[in-house]
């Protein structure tokens, strides 16, 4: 501790706290202040009162007021449906193939798609609907059961291979491990890895494989392999593997088959609600 | 605890000030300095500025509705926002540069608390009278009718400036006649009249009431401000060398009179209430109305002008010893200054810079990355981009798009077999791009490849460009 400073009269007054020659002054705060300060305490205790604050064990006081946070998220969407009721109604009752040609009822059915979109299909197809082994990529060109409007609304309002729809798509591919040979079945399948221009695994079983296709498979697939939509039958001649185009994954697909489900959005989803993904799912690339 | 004496009281009622009339160089400055500033304040929202038919008209607009800023003929897109960064770093130098060569000018003679409360204590002059008046009124316990008529006048004087002021600010916000209207006719948006009420209470009440308050307690800039001074300073400053000893103190009766005549003109004028010859103090402005009530005394007693006056610290040692101050530029010009302002120069060459070379077509691309491609039927691979075309023209204009990069790749618009896009005026639109890459193309087998998108319009021929990357399966895949 150093000396303490010379001192004149006239000084500010100091709280007689010095350190290294540095001194406190104790100047007193203006009334002003003190007076803004009990305001503060006055409206942070009315504030307590008026609006939710104390938590309790279970939940919180709720205040006079009775403001709170979900009504009021509640009353804005409520506010936007209500400013959206007209377009909402448009897009529930016009024709599917003119939402395209109406840009402004085209946009607004994109945007509220890709919402209802992340909502509920995005858990399956995936956030970018690229889709994953077993669940369809809705961006390419590729579809099961058709891919223009018509059919992408069909396919959303009923499902696919779902119990509690009767009018959703159905077809089911025979578990070919209890009708064919071992050695029947790994000559389809080479025949198969053939049809889309891919290399057989084994070549000397392609030719044999072409008779078994056609013996069991062409019925519904085509007799090229190009499938057939009106029952869901993939198209075996593309790029495109649904759960995977190798030896090992088609031969587990004809032994056992495969059974992809989707469920009825009708019963979910708004007319409008479903008419909206299905524009978005339409625009997102593969459309037709 | 050293001294004996109780603790002094922890809060002090407020000591009123009555600033009284003053006439010279520096109060003609002020005035000046007020109309300038308040003119330009309330005036600049009505100046009217022809942009064409789809656009507002006025001079000075900040649409935040459709995040635009209007500046005459300067138009900036929120996207642009670091020219508005670029200006408060700008005018954060340009205080600093002040500062560190004139000391608190900023606060004497431009900030809005100042030049405000001047305008009011302008007006409590024209109503009351000057400050002996005002002393009277102020003492005079009983409210007669005089007193009530001329509180009431002043207090709704006041009130009408308040409602001026706070008025003019939402005028920067939207079509500065059809708001007039609007809130005249009671149709303006509630956010108009919150604001408007607002401003019009802080206006109210800091310039009537608070005042000097809030320089002293509510301001950080004062506390700052002292980080950018140094000796070389401009300050208002007392020279006690040549006014002490004053008259009737103690010290005069033995020793030949200084020439303070103690007429506490200094002090009767300080809109702070202060005693400037107590030196330097944390309360002080600069406003520089001491000097001038200072120079009218000394020339009315025949003595030089100068006892109260801007001076640096740095010259106290030399002056003291009877010598003349240095010159003003070699205190002004030392490296500190030199330094913001060379910073303050470069920002603002960088801005210029960035205005003009702002591109008439403004592109961005955004390569989508869920997924990163994807596979088509025939093999191919197919990559999506969000490309975003601005339009800054009163004009449609139309854009084709197009690429430069490996040879067998294929560009296609989301909804049109064509490869152009319109973009309405002054907007910017997405469009969906895709880059297809067939089977066994090398940019569909390899990682990654560079590719450049161009646009140009169609009429003109203007061209822009982005870069971007394609992304293949891979040789892995």
């Amino acid at each position: 501790m150093s000396k303490k400073p010379q001192r004149q009269e006239g000084d500010p007054k100091t709280t007689g706290h010095i350190w290294d020659g540095i001194e406190e002054f104790d100047n007193p705060m203006p009334r002003w202040w003190l007076w803004t300060f009990y305001a503060c305490i006055i409206w942070g205790v009315a504030y307590t009162v008026a609006y939710p604050a104390w938590p309790l064990v279970s939940r919180a006081t709720q205040g006079v007021l009775g403001y709170s946070t979900r009504a009021e998220v509640a009353g804005d969407i409520a506010a936007v449906d209500a400013a959206n009721a007209a377009i909402t109604a448009r897009l529930a009752s016009m024709p599917l193939e003119e939402i395209a040609q109406d840009p402004a009822l085209d946009s607004f059915a994109i945007s509220a798609g890709a919402a209802v979109f992340r909502t509920w299909c995005a858990q399956c197809h995936g956030a970018g609907a690229a889709g994953a082994k077993g669940y369809p990529n809705l961006l390419d060109d590729d579809w099961l059961w058709g891919g223009d409007i018509d059919a992408i609304h069909t396919t959303i309002a009923h499902g696919i291979r779902n119990e509690e729809d009767d009018d959703a798509r159905y077809s089911q591919m025979p578990a070919f491990g209890e009708l064919l040979e071992e050695q029947e079945i790994a000559q389809v399948v080479n025949y198969v890895m053939t049809l889309s221009g891919a290399a057989a695994d084994d070549p000397a079983l392609v030719g044999a494989g072409q008779t078994v296709f056609e013996d069991n498979c062409a019925s519904c697939h085509g007799e090229k392999g190009l499938g057939d939509r009106t029952q869901g039958a993939p198209n075996l001649a593309d790029a495109i593997w649904l759960f995977g185009g190798d030896a090992k994954t088609l031969t587990h697909t004809v032994t056992n088959s495969r059974f992809g489900v989707m469920p009825s959005w009708q019963n979910r989803l708004t007319e409008a609600e479903m008419r909206a993904v299905a524009s978005y799912v339409h625009q997102l690339g593969g459309g037709e | 605890m050293t001294d004996q004496t109780p603790p002094p009281s922890l809060y002090a009622p407020r000591e009123p000030i009555f600033p009284r009339r003053v006439s010279g160089v520096f109060r003609r400055l002020k005035w000046g300095i007020l109309a300038v500033t308040l003119g330009i304040y309330y005036l600049v929202p009505w100046v009217r500025w022809d942009r064409g038919p789809s656009l507002p008209d006025q001079a000075v607009l900040l649409d935040l509705a459709n995040r635009r800023f209007y500046f005459f003929w300067i138009e900036i897109w929120s996207h642009e926002f670091y020219f508005v960064a670029g200006l408060l770093i700008m005018a954060g130098l340009g205080l600093f540069l002040f500062t560190s060569a004139l000391g608190r000018v900023w606060c004497g003679y431009a900030c809005p608390q100042t030049v405000w409360t001047d305008l009011f204590i302008l007006v409590e002059r024209w109503i009351e009278g000057d400050r002996n008046a005002r002393l009277r009124l102020h003492r005079q316990k009983r409210w007669d009718l005089r007193k009530l008529r001329l509180r009431m006048t002043k207090w709704l004087t006041w009130l009408v400036i308040s409602v001026a002021t706070g008025g003019a600010w939402v005028f920067y916000f939207a079509d500065a006649p059809t708001l007039m209207a609007d809130l005249l006719r009671g149709q303006a948006h509630p956010v108009a009249y919150i604001t408007v009420a607002i401003l019009t209470a802080t206006t109210f009440v800091f310039g009537g009431f608070m005042r000097e308050q809030i320089c002293i307690y509510a301001c950080p800039w004062p506390r700052i401000q002292a980080a950018m001074m140094d000796e070389d300073t401009l300050v208002v400053g007392y020279r006690d060398w040549r006014g002490e000893p004053r008259k009737h103190s103690d010290a005069a009766k033995t020793a030949p009179m200084g020439d303070c005549i103690d007429c506490m003109a200094c002090v009767n004028v300080c809109p702070m209430g202060i005693d400037i010859r107590d030196g330097q103090q944390l309360e002080c402005i600069t406003c520089a109305l001491c000097i001038d009530a200072c120079d009218d005394v000394m020339q009315k007693i025949g003595k030089p002008r100068g006892l109260i006056d801007y001076m640096a610290l740095s010259d106290e040692a030399e002056e003291r010893a009877g010598g003349a101050p240095k010159n003003l530029w070699r205190h002004v010009l030392r490296p500190r200054t030199i330094l913001y302002s060379v910073l303050w120069s470069g920002v603002g060459l960088v801005l210029l810079y960035a205005l003009f070379i702002r591109p008439d077509i403004e592109m961005t691309v955004a390569p989508l990355r869920n997924p990163t491609f994807v596979t088509l039927s025939d093999g191919s691979i197919r990559n999506t981009y969000d490309v975003r075309l601005r339009n800054k023209n009163n004009e449609e204009r139309s854009f084709r798009v197009f690429l430069r990069g490996d040879p067998a790749l294929r560009v296609q618009l989301e909804g049109t077999p064509y490869g152009t896009v319109l973009v309405p005026a002054d907007t910017s639109l997405r469009q969906r791009v895709y880059v297809i890459a067939p089977q066994g193309s090398g940019p569909a087998q390899s990682e990654r490849s560079d590719i450049r998108f161009w646009v140009e319009d169609d009429s003109t021929g203007e061209r822009a460009y982005r870069d971007s990357s394609f992304t293949g399966k891979g040789q892995s895949r």
